[in-house]
């Protein structure tokens, strides 16, 4: 474990650290990996951390987050925790291959890699690079650029552990692989975990991504997750995240797609002090298909903030985005999504859409829409709403004698359900039904998951004030 | 039921209805006529509990309380219903959610049990029949993507489930063909009864032809200006409202 003392602006202190630390952090990773490391190392040490100057960071700033002295595990504390005597996953029914990862290592509940019998790997990131270092070497970093974005070049230099996923030609997945992402310390923490996932020519695969928080303190969350679609291969990818209020969670996704490939991808945030979704998803060759929907409920000081660009850059592609959030107290969203179709993606199909439903006056969404098009036989749309419930559905419901109250809820439960309507996975589409209830009503707390009941000094209660619409 | 004296209703200074008067009996069915502009839905939406209109003067009672003092749902709880000339769309919300949500905030405030699912869904298929809802409609988003019969059929649907002491239908034959006008009309004659009443906004007296008014009345320049039998709409379709305009000149 690693204190550093702050006293140098956290960039500094990072490459201090990485240059004292190099060894522990190599780790037993490929050459080509470390020699990857060494070129985000440079590229973090000339971007650093992104400011306010930058478009995509106008609305969402940083600095506050990257005050505390943070502590920083460059070995692998978590193998032998006892997970279960502080978490359990409380979806029922949900059958899943589940793998856990503390503070950003993986958790050794069983082997470090299961191979499955249909030949599907799966398991810890590091294990991977020592036994399987062809593959690794093949994948990671393809679709991760960080010459332009500090972050990725940051996790990039730093990788250590996280999920590791491939799907051989043709298989598919029987069950959700289901990745249950813990923060659970005493000190700050700054955590990156990164994830590569290979669905192989055909395959199928759904991966269940969760984020929780056990506690209240500071941590900073600096993830990267690259997932590959081969030809014809079909993935979906599930976010959930109820995190605490001290909380910075920051996600860089990148989604690479091959022809004919479908790819969806659904963003739940439930909770979460700082939040930050970023989606680049490329279709490099003709005939994907890519999806991309967003949920997010926020109320208090929370800062959500999501990212979609969507980049046709082959022809005869389709791509859909849809995030909706609800905002009460003094929550801010802020959503930037892009349609990008470059010269010959001819015959492109895509559509936008960002709804945002405002419970206060201080409550603020930032929209902005981008529609960058080079090529001529395109069909593209965006739309984007901040606004109220409408009056008149809400004289429709009452006329039949809801009371206000009830109605206004069930007028926010069917807003959220739209996104949650998407979900393919019985089990977790009612659960989640369920949560954006719990929440909508204001008894959803973090502490659900948690099995600790820690009589914590901060109760978690989190509350939509319905009468404030 | 219902009584309504000397109303004055206007809407951003513009005086709607004036000098209104209306009295229901159980048992009764009232169909309002008049062209366009007259105030007819304004009158609807005021009984139901819109709040975009401002009551200048005037009283409504309804089974003895004033109505002025009571919120749109517990309007809706003491029986009163408005089928909707424009029904609202609301995606995400299914029919069968929507009606077994209202009809438990009817009965709790009744203090009555709620009903399971399984009661509910036995009195739903009842129900489906006497409109010739098919089985999939329920299971839609209120209203979406619904056609205009299907709207109006679903309104009527909603009506039967609620079983209100009064209804009032504003335009429910506006935009049907003779085939879903008659699934209305039969549906709206099966839940006469004589313990409640039935108020029909209507253009035309088509609709008329199959639920037949105990009372016709003819509303001009947000006035009552002609109140008759079931042979005063035969005669305004005869003669037309130019004649009825004339008629109020004189008054």
């Amino acid at each position: 474990m690693t204190t550093i003392i702050n006293t140098l602006p956290l960039k500094d202190q990072l490459l201090t650290l990485f240059h004292r630390n190099a060894d522990n952090i190599k780790g037993r990773s490929t050459p080509l990996v470390n020699r990857l490391r060494r070129n985000a190392l440079a590229a973090f040490e000339d971007l650093g951390f992104p400011d306010n100057d930058m478009e995509s960071w106008r609305f969402t700033d940083l600095k506050p987050l990257l005050q505390s002295d943070f502590v920083f595990d460059f070995s692998n504390q978590s193998r032998s925790f006892d997970i279960e005597s502080v978490f359990t996953c409380d979806v029922y029914d949900l059958d899943t291959y589940s793998i856990t990862l503390l503070n950003g290592w993986f958790v050794y509940k069983h082997a470090p890699l299961t191979r499955l019998s249909d030949g599907t790997i799966i398991g810890s990131l590091a294990k991977a690079m020592e036994v399987y270092p062809e593959l690794v070497d093949t994948y990671l970093g393809r679709a991760a650029d960080f010459q332009t974005a500090g972050l990725t070049a940051l996790n990039t230099a730093f990788l250590q552990d996280g999920l590791f996923i491939y799907v051989p030609e043709g298989v598919k997945v029987e069950k959700p692989i289901q990745l249950i992402n813990i923060v659970y310390a005493q000190t700050p923490v700054f955590l990156q975990p990164r994830h590569l996932i290979i669905a192989d020519r055909n395959a199928e695969v759904t991966l269940v991504h969760c984020d929780h928080s056990l506690t209240h303190k500071i941590s900073f969350t600096n993830t990267v997750l690259e997932i590959f679609a081969g030809e014809g291969a079909n993935v979906s990818h599930y976010k959930i995240q109820n995190k605490g209020r001290n909380s910075a969670l920051i996600t860089s996704n990148y989604f690479h797609q091959n022809k004919d490939s479908r790819l969806s991808s659904n963003i739940i945030t439930l909770n979460g002090g700082f939040t930050r979704n970023m989606i680049t998803a490329t279709l490099t060759q003709p005939g994907c298909h890519s999806e991309h929907n967003g949920l997010y409920l926020a109320d208090r000081k929370q800062h959500i903030d999501n990212q979609v660009l969507v980049d046709h850059a082959a022809p005869d592609c389709t791509s859909d985005q849809m995030y909706k959030g609800i905002l009460d107290d003094e929550a801010k969203a802020v959503f930037s999504g892009k349609i990008l179709v470059r010269k010959d993606a001819q015959r492109t199909r895509a559509y936008q859409n960002n709804k945002n439903l405002l419970l206060t006056d201080e409550a603020r969404a930032n929209t902005q829409p981008h529609l960058e098009i080079y090529a001529d036989d395109v069909k593209c749309s965006h739309g984007a709403s901040i606004g109220q419930l409408d009056p008149n559905a809400m004289f429709y419901l009452q006329s039949r004698g809801l009371c206000e109250r009830t109605a206004r809820q069930l007028l926010m439960y069917a807003f959220a359900m739209e996104v949650i309507d998407k979900i393919n996975i019985e089990a977790l589409g009612k659960r989640l039904d369920h949560m954006v209830e719990k929440r909508l009503k204001g008894e959803l707390s973090i502490c659900d998951q948690c099995v600790i009941h820690c009589k914590s000094s901060e109760p978690a209660t989190f509350n939509i004030d319905l009468s404030k619409i | 039921m219902l009584n309504i004296k000397n109303l004055k209703v206007s809407i951003e200074g513009k005086v709607i209805l004036d000098k209104f008067n209306l009295e229901v009996k159980a048992g009764e069915i009232h169909a309002i006529m008049g062209p366009n502009g007259t105030g007819k839905s304004t009158l609807a939406a005021v009984i139901a509990g819109r709040d975009l209109y401002e009551v200048e003067e005037g009283e409504i009672t309804y089974l003895g309380q004033n109505l002025f003092d009571m919120p749109v749902e517990l309007r809706a709880r003491e029986g009163i219903f408005l089928g909707f000339q424009y029904p609202v769309e609301i995606p995400g919300v299914s029919i069968a959610n929507f009606m077994r949500t209202a009809m438990n905030e009817k009965r709790k405030h009744l203090g009555m049990e709620p009903l399971s699912g399984a009661e509910f869904l036995k009195i739903m298929e009842e129900k489906k029949k006497l409109v010739d809802i098919h089985d999939k409609l329920t299971n839609r988003s209120v209203n979406e993507g619904f056609s205009g019969g299907e709207k109006k059929r679903n309104e009527i649907f909603q009506m039967a489930l609620l079983e209100p002491r009064l209804a009032i239908l504003d335009e429910t034959d506006s935009g049907l063909d003779i085939d879903a006008l008659k699934v209305v009309a039969n549906g709206v004659n099966k839940l006469r009864r004589n313990d409640n009443a039935t108020i029909i906004i209507t253009h035309y007296q088509r609709l008329l032809e199959y639920i037949i008014p105990d009372y016709v009345h003819v509303l001009f320049n947000g006035r009552l200006v002609r109140s008759g039998g079931k042979e005063l709409a035969k005669d305004l379709e005869a003669k037309g409202y130019e004649w009825i305009k004339k008629d109020a000149a004189s008054i």
